[in-house]
């Protein structure tokens, strides 16, 4: 059983939904504080969704600073899976650990569906237990949720295979390419704007494709410890 | 104390939602022909003489914090 830290900042929503899921999926969630400073030795990280201080500034600039945020960017460039979901994606941005920014919906609402994506790359801890090009339906909920980054960057996530998620039919919020999630060239941190954690139970959700997720980091543990 | 104007706006190639929905309004009051870009404004009150190293650490605080320049660009002045 692996050890699952979700941290919860000042303002997170879904950091129990996260927790609930990463216990379905047979791990230990350790729920990990902004304010500490130490990972307490968990093998994966999840940020999760919400509005991280308010929002205020810009969404996920002021959480970036937080002190359990060193700990998670140092973890992450030795390696350390992360995900980010929605806010997350939005900390790990700020972070710098992922590229681009997430701008307000073009459409200037707040989108809230479940949302149709294909799996662009199954190369990542995150997404191992997907089949490539495979369709799924996740929840999306955001205001914020436009991905936009430079033109070489966009070449580069693309040729890198580093774009994991795309939206497929109408696009939600404007996002560059399409794009709903993204990876690091190491494919240890994946950012998505779509929840997972909401599509792991049938009693609350349509699809359960938010499973795989936590399953692809077992096996990627799994090999870890093999 | 001195004061030190930090403005950041999005910068020219990325879609700002804001500025259209103003822009938008605008045009239904009757003001035409204005577009507007809506950006940020910081006043920045500095402790003690604004020397030539202060006023580079709040460029610096503009660059690490108050200013994303993934997709926004900043100016930093001193108000007279």
């Amino acid at each position: 059983m692996s050890r699952i830290g979700v941290v919860t900042f000042p303002g997170s929503l879904d950091d129990h939904d996260a927790q609930r899921a990463v216990r379905l999926a047979g791990h230990e969630p350790v729920a990990l504080w902004h304010a500490h400073e130490s990972l307490q030795g968990v093998d994966a990280v999840i940020l999760p969704g919400g509005f991280s201080y308010g929002d205020y500034l810009r969404c996920g600039a002021i959480a970036r600073f937080s002190p359990i945020m060193t700990e998670v960017i140092n973890g992450a460039n030795d390696g350390l899976p992360v995900l980010g979901i929605c806010n997350g994606f939005q900390v790990l941005c700020e972070s710098h650990l992922l590229p681009g920014a997430l701008i307000r919906n073009d459409v200037r609402t707040f989108v809230c569906r479940d949302q149709a994506l294909r799996v662009e790359s199954v190369d990542t801890v995150w997404t191992g237990a997907f089949e490539a090009g495979q369709q799924i339906t996740i929840v999306l909920k955001n205001g914020e949720g436009g991905f936009v980054a430079d033109a070489d960057t966009l070449a580069r996530l693309e040729g890198e295979n580093q774009v994991v998620f795309r939206y497929l039919g109408d696009n939600p919020n404007g996002s560059l390419n399409d794009i709903a999630g993204i990876t690091n060239a190491r494919g240890n941190v994946v950012g998505l704007m779509p929840h997972p954690e909401h599509n792991t139970e049938e009693l609350t959700s349509p699809s359960l494709d938010g499973r795989p997720f936590f399953a692809s980091l077992e096996r990627h543990i799994g090999a870890l410890v093999s | 104390m001195a004061r030190v104007i930090v403005d950041v706006m999005p910068k020219p190639e990325i879609l700002d939602p804001q500025g259209k929905a103003v822009t938008g309004a605008l045009r239904r009051l009757g003001f035409d022909g204005l577009t507007v870009r809506q950006g940020k404004r910081f006043e920045v009150q500095v402790e003690g003489d604004l020397t030539d190293e202060r006023l580079e650490q709040v460029r610096e605080a503009a660059e690490k914090l108050l200013a994303n320049t993934v997709i926004e660009a900043f100016d930093v002045r001193v108000e007279q």
